[in-house]
This record gives structure tokens, C-alpha cells and sequence, in this order.
């Protein structure tokens, strides 16, 4: 029955979300805008982590990049601020190489503490860029964002201020960014690459063993997820409108909180992130006068969801109800293969 | 002169790193256990020295001493009672119940200490120095170094000397092998931790009476700490106070180009060390 049910609730679910900006507040908009673009990171870091096994504390070093990159982009180049996000998921994924090169060559828990190094020389490195502020950082220049590709088209179809189009028009980008990244990674879950990547993670050997390329496929991973996240990190940083290397490589913002989304939704699990940063958001609501007993209650739940329920929430709701509405294993075929025509 | 002073320097910078180091090292390499609340928790103890001493008006060399045995049992509890629930092949698990004890540790710090920075009030050896040959040094800072050479001694003396160091050797290598020999993994375990707290507590020392503290700089901390252990190779402490001073002196080296740079020639040191040798410069077992 699972299978009936998805495909009709995702659209509608979608269309809901993209009404927001007509029917809701600007808050609104603008806080909603901040749990897609966590979500974009925790679909990501997620694909690292609960896929392809590999443990990145150094995510936060592409979404600075792709930040960079989108204010090199507009300040000094001259671009549109949405031609720069390309720019900066390009530029986030050429940088992934090198970085790829270096940290592939540690395992484990060897790899966490690479890519966390790797993120603070990006974070070092970038401070001494004099034209975008060193270490203090910069903003886009006035108007930057409202005279943005599709703000006007953006006005005309909703109305209000240009502030408002530009914040509806990145939280329709985040939205999208959203929708493409879960349909892309069902699809590459449910590929033979996807197949592969979890039979390495499950059991490398027996991967290898039947003809598993393990490093090409984590290589693949681990660019294709740079390019997410460095896109990402530039629209973040379109709407936020100053950057600094602080905030822009902050390892509690883009790594920490999305580490905590995923493990609370459930780690390998493709609805575990969308449901994390559910609770993240919930959480934050609740408890959002008490700025550090927020992040106590966090880590504690990060902690008790590692001691009692491995795989989050999602995981537990399936193992307890049988239940997958969106399974990623393909079930053995039955007795005789199904006919293709 | 000023490069060998720079050098000197650099060697005393390195032996606080080593000492943050020692302990996160003697865990790594016994139950490849990697501890991201290990700089919280050294800044934990230096609120608890900082606390004992506020309290009872003692020095805070003394108060270190008292605080030895607390962080000791907090160790043993914490690795009995939470980390040996996760330990296992994958390496998920403790990484993140250890990072979200982090978390905790450092804002349980804030709420309780506020973010005031505090400094140990060592007495008048803080400003003191002797000249040695043609450099001076900072007594702090030679004592710092001296420690950490006192340190990896006395945990090597430990390791290969005693029924324990044994035991925890025989782990490492082979649990299930050391386990049919009567060994209990999960208690040795427990010592590990209480030791490396141990040596957490005399490391908190040296930070806070060498410069300000407060509850959010322990990650940073923690990252020079991996850095060295990890360039030192897995399991051996002698290469743990290696990496110690290569990451100290490439950051005194680094400072005096330019004082942003101390970090980063830091890392780059770091990177640099690991495109030759993957495995560190002494590695002892095999990960």
C-alpha cells in the first residue's frame, strides 16, 4: 500500500511548500528557507556518511567555498548572484579533488579528522583573501540580490517589496534544490552504482569481491555531494548578504546541526534527514529563549539515538512497522523472473 | 638567533600539544576509539583545578593533584558506563556519541562558568625565565615540555613494564585472542580512559596557567592533539610527542612569517607529513 500512497503525498506536499511564499510571512518564509537549505546539506552529508562510509566533520569547508565563490563571482567578476552559485558548486568541486586526493588516502576515523583540517585551511586560506574582506569579510554590494535574475518575473507574479521576491525566489531555488536532490539520490540509491555503494558500505569485501570498484564510487560521491553543498552554501549566503570566514566555515552551523539531523531521522536512510530536520526545527521553535540548553538537549539526543535507536527515528519506524514507504533495497524476485516486454 | 629562538619556542608549543595529545593517543591506540570530547574535557578540568582552587585557596599545582582522582573516576565512568556501548567494528557510533558529548561538555561550561575567559593563578613563576645557553626560555613553557617528556615515560614505562600495560597491549592487537587469556576488554578499557583523563587533567593545567581559557576553545585544541597523534602514528607515544613538536615548531615558524599564519603552516605541516608517510612517522599497530 506504501507504494500507491508516496508518489500521490510527495507532490502535493511539494505544491504546499511552494505556496508558502504566497499565502505565508515573510518570517516565515525566511525561517523555512533556512530548514530546506539544512536539509540540502543533510541529504548530502547523509549520502556521504550513511552510503558511501564516509565520515566528513569538514562539510562546512564547501559550503564556504561555494560561498567564496558566489561573492568572487558578484563582486569581482561582475556576475549574476545566480549564474555565481553555479560558479560556486563548479569551483566547490574542482576544489574537492585535491581534497579528495589528500583524505582518501586516511581511513576511518583518520578521514573525519582530514577533512576537518582540510575545512580549517580552506577557512584560514580564505580569510587571507584581501578583495573579499580577509578576515573580516564583505557583503554584496547594494541591490545585488534584488536586481537578481527572476526577481522582477518573481515580483510581478507575487507582488510586495523586492526584498520579499528575493526571499521567495531563493526559497523556491532551496525548495527545488530539495525536490532534485531527493529524486536524484532515490534514483542513484536505486541504480547499480547506488546498489554497489551499499554493498560496500555493508560489506567491502564481498563488494570488491564481485567487481565493486569501491574508491571510484566513494570518489564520485564525494564530488558529486561538494557540488551540492557548495551550491547550497551560496544561496545561503545570496540571503544571508555578508560573509565572513567564520560564518561562512562555521562547523557548527553547516556540519554540527546537520551531523544531529541526520542521526535523529535516521543515518542511511533516504526520509531519515527530511524527518531530522523536522525535529531539528521543532526543537529549535521550543526551545529557541534558551539558546545553550537547546544544543545540551541536542547532543543528548544525538547521544541516546547512537545507544538506542542506531538508525534514527525512520529506521526504528520501519523496523518496528514493517513499513517502507520508500524502500531502497530491491526486494528478491519471486519465483520465476519477472517478464520484460 | 631569532630562528633558533623561534625553534625553542616552537619545541615548547609543541610539548602542550604533545600533552593534550598523550592521552587521546594511549586511547586511539588501544581500542581505536576516536574521543572529539577530549578537548572539551581537558577544559573541563581546568575549570575543575580553577574550581578546586577558588574554593580551598590552594595553588593551583596542588589543585591539579586533587583534581587527578575526580577526573580519573570521570574517565573510568564515562568509558564503563556510555563508550564501551559503542565501540564495535563500525566507527560511526563513537564518533558521534563522543561529538555530542562535545557538544554537551562545552555548553554545560558555558551555562555554569559563563564565557569569560579565566586564567590559573600560578604565582610568580608564570612571568619568570632562565636563559639557557644563548636563548631564554619561559619557566612555564620549559616546564610544559619537561612534563610531556615526564609524561610519555611514565605512560611507556605503563604500557611495556606492567600486567596492565600487558593487558593493553594484547587488546590492541587482539581482543578476542587477549579476552580468551582471561583479559576483560571493556574494563581495560575503562582504565585507558581514566588514565588519559589523567593526563587530560595535568594537560589542563599547563593550558590554563600558560594562557586564558574558555568553554569554547576545546575543539581547536582537540584538532592540534589529532593532528599530532596522527602524524605520530597509531599506537606509539614516543611518535605522538613527535607530532606534538612538529605541529608546535610549524606553528612558531609559521607566526613569526606572520601571526595569521600560525595555524595554517600548522596544518600545512600536517598535510605535508601524511602525503609522505600515510601512516605517521612511527607507526606501531596496524589499523
Amino acid at each position: 500500500m506504501g507504494k500507491t500512497f508516496t508518489p500521490l503525498i510527495l507532490p502535493l506536499l511539494v505544491l504546499g511548500m511552494a505556496l508558502v511564499p504566497v499565502i505565508g510571512s515573510r518570517a516565515l518564509v525566511q525561517d523555512l528557507f533556512m530548514v530546506l537549505c539544512l536539509l540540502v546539506l543533510a541529504l548530502n552529508w547523509n549520502m556521504l556518511a550513511g552510503f558511501a562510509g564516509l565520515v566528513s566533520v569538514g562539510q562546512q569547508a564547501f559550503v564556504g567555498i561555494g560561498a567564496y565563490a558566489m561573492f568572487a563571482s558578484v563582486i569581482l567578476w561582475g556576475m549574476d548572484p545566480l549564474a555565481g552559485l553555479l560558479v560556486g558548486g563548479l569551483v566547490a568541486m574542482a576544489l574537492a579533488v585535491p581534497v579528495a586526493f589528500f583524505t582518501f588516502r586516511l581511513n576511518g576515523a583518520y578521514f573525519a579528522i582530514g577533512t576537518w583540517v582540510v575545512a580549517d585551511i580552506a577557512r584560514l586560506a580564505f580569510s587571507q583573501w584581501k578583495a573579499l574582506g580577509g578576515g573580516t569579510g564583505t557583503s554584496l554590494p547594494k541591490g545585488a540580490a534584488q536586481e537578481m535574475l527572476g526577481v522582477a518575473t518573481v515580483r510581478g507574479l507575487i507582488g510586495g517589496s523586492k526584498a520579499a521576491a528575493v526571499d521567495a525566489l531563493t526559497y523556491w531555488l532551496a525548495l527545488a534544490l530539495v525536490v532534485v536532490l531527493l529524486l536524484a539520490s532515490w534514483a542513484f540509491l536505486r541504480s547499480r552504482m547506488g546498489l554497489g555503494l551499499q554493498a560496500v558500505r555493508d560489506n567491502a569485501l564481498a563488494a570488491r569481491a564481485v567487481g565493486v570498484d569501491p574508491l571510484r564510487l566513494k570518489a564520485l560521491v564525494f564530488l558529486l555531494t561538494a557540488f551540492g553543498t557548495g551550491i547550497c552554501g551560496g544561496l545561503l549566503f545570496i540571503q544571508i548578504g555578508r560573509i565572513s570566514p567564520g560564518a561562512a566555515f562555521s562547523l557548527l552551523d553547516w556540519t554540527a546541526f546537520v551531523i544531529f539531523i541526520v542521526v535523529i531521522g535516521g543515518i542511511g536512510t533516504l526520509p531519515g534527514p527530511v524527518i531530522g530536520v523536522l525535529v531539528f526545527y521543532g526543537l529549535e521553535r521550543l526551545l529557541a529563549d534558551y539558546g545553550t540548553v537547546y544544543l545540551i538537549v541536542l547532543g543528548l539526543i544525538g547521544i541516546a539515538i547512537m545507544l538506542f535507536a542506531r538508525r534514527g527515528l525512520w529506521g526504528g519506524f520501519v523496523q518496528r512497522t514493517g513499513l517502507d514507504p520508500l524502500p531502497l533495497s530491491h526486494a528478491a524476485p519471486a519465483a520465476p523472473a519477472p517478464t520484460r516486454s | 638567533m631569532i630562528w633558533l629562538d623561534t625553534l625553542v619556542q616552537g619545541l615548547m608549543l609543541g610539548g602542550l600539544y604533545a600533552l593534550f595529545a598523550a592521552g587521546l593517543s594511549l586511547v586511539f591506540g588501544i581500542m581505536r576509539l576516536v574521543n572529539l570530547a577530549h578537548g572539551d574535557l581537558i577544559v573541563l578540568g581546568a575549570y575543575l583545578i580553577l574550581g578546586i582552587g577558588t574554593v580551598t585557596g590552594l595553588n593551583p599545582f596542588v589543585a591539579a593533584l586533587l583534581a587527578l582522582p575526580v577526573m580519573f573516576a570521570l574517565g573510568w565512568l564515562l568509558q564503563g558506563a556510555l563508550l564501551n556501548r559503542v565501540l564495535g567494528e563500525d566507527i560511526l557510533p563513537p564518533l558521534l556519541v563522543t561529538f555530542g558529548l562535545s557538544v554537551v561538555v562545552q555548553n554545560a561550561l558555558l551555562i555554569g562558568f559563563s564565557a569569560d575567559s579565566r586564567k590559573l593563578p600560578v604565582g610568580p613563576i608564570d612571568a619568570q625565565s632562565l636563559p639557557l645557553g644563548p636563548v631564554t626560555v619561559g619557566v612555564m613553557p620549559l616546564l610544559t615540555l619537561v612534563s610531556a617528556v615526564l609524561v610519555i615515560v611514565v605512560l611507556n614505562q605503563i604500557f611495556y613494564r606492567t600486567a596492565l600495560g600487558r593487558a593493553f597491549r594484547a587488546t590492541s592487537d587482539d581482543p578476542v585472542t587477549a579476552q580468551l587469556m582471561g583479559i576483560r576488554p571493556r574494563s581495560i578499557f575503562a582504565m585507558a580512559t581514566g588514565i588519559a583523563l589523567v593526563v587530560a587533567t595535568i594537560a589542563a593545567l599547563y593550558l590554563g596557567a600558560r594562557a586564558n581559557f574558555d568553554p569554547s576553545i576545546g575543539p581547536a585544541r582537540l584538532l592540534y592533539a589529532f593532528e599530532a597523534v596522527i602524524i605520530g602514528g597509531l599506537g606509539s607515544l614516543w611518535g605522538t610527542l613527535a607530532g606534538g613538536l612538529v605541529i608546535g615548531v610549524a606553528q612558531a615558524f609559521g607566526a613569526a612569517l606572520n601571526p595569521e599564519w600560525q595555524v595554517l603552516v600548522g596544518h600545512l605541516a600536517f598535510v605535508a607529513v601524511l602525503l609522505v608517510r600515510p601512516r605517521g612517522l612511527f607507526p606501531r599497530a596496524n589499523d
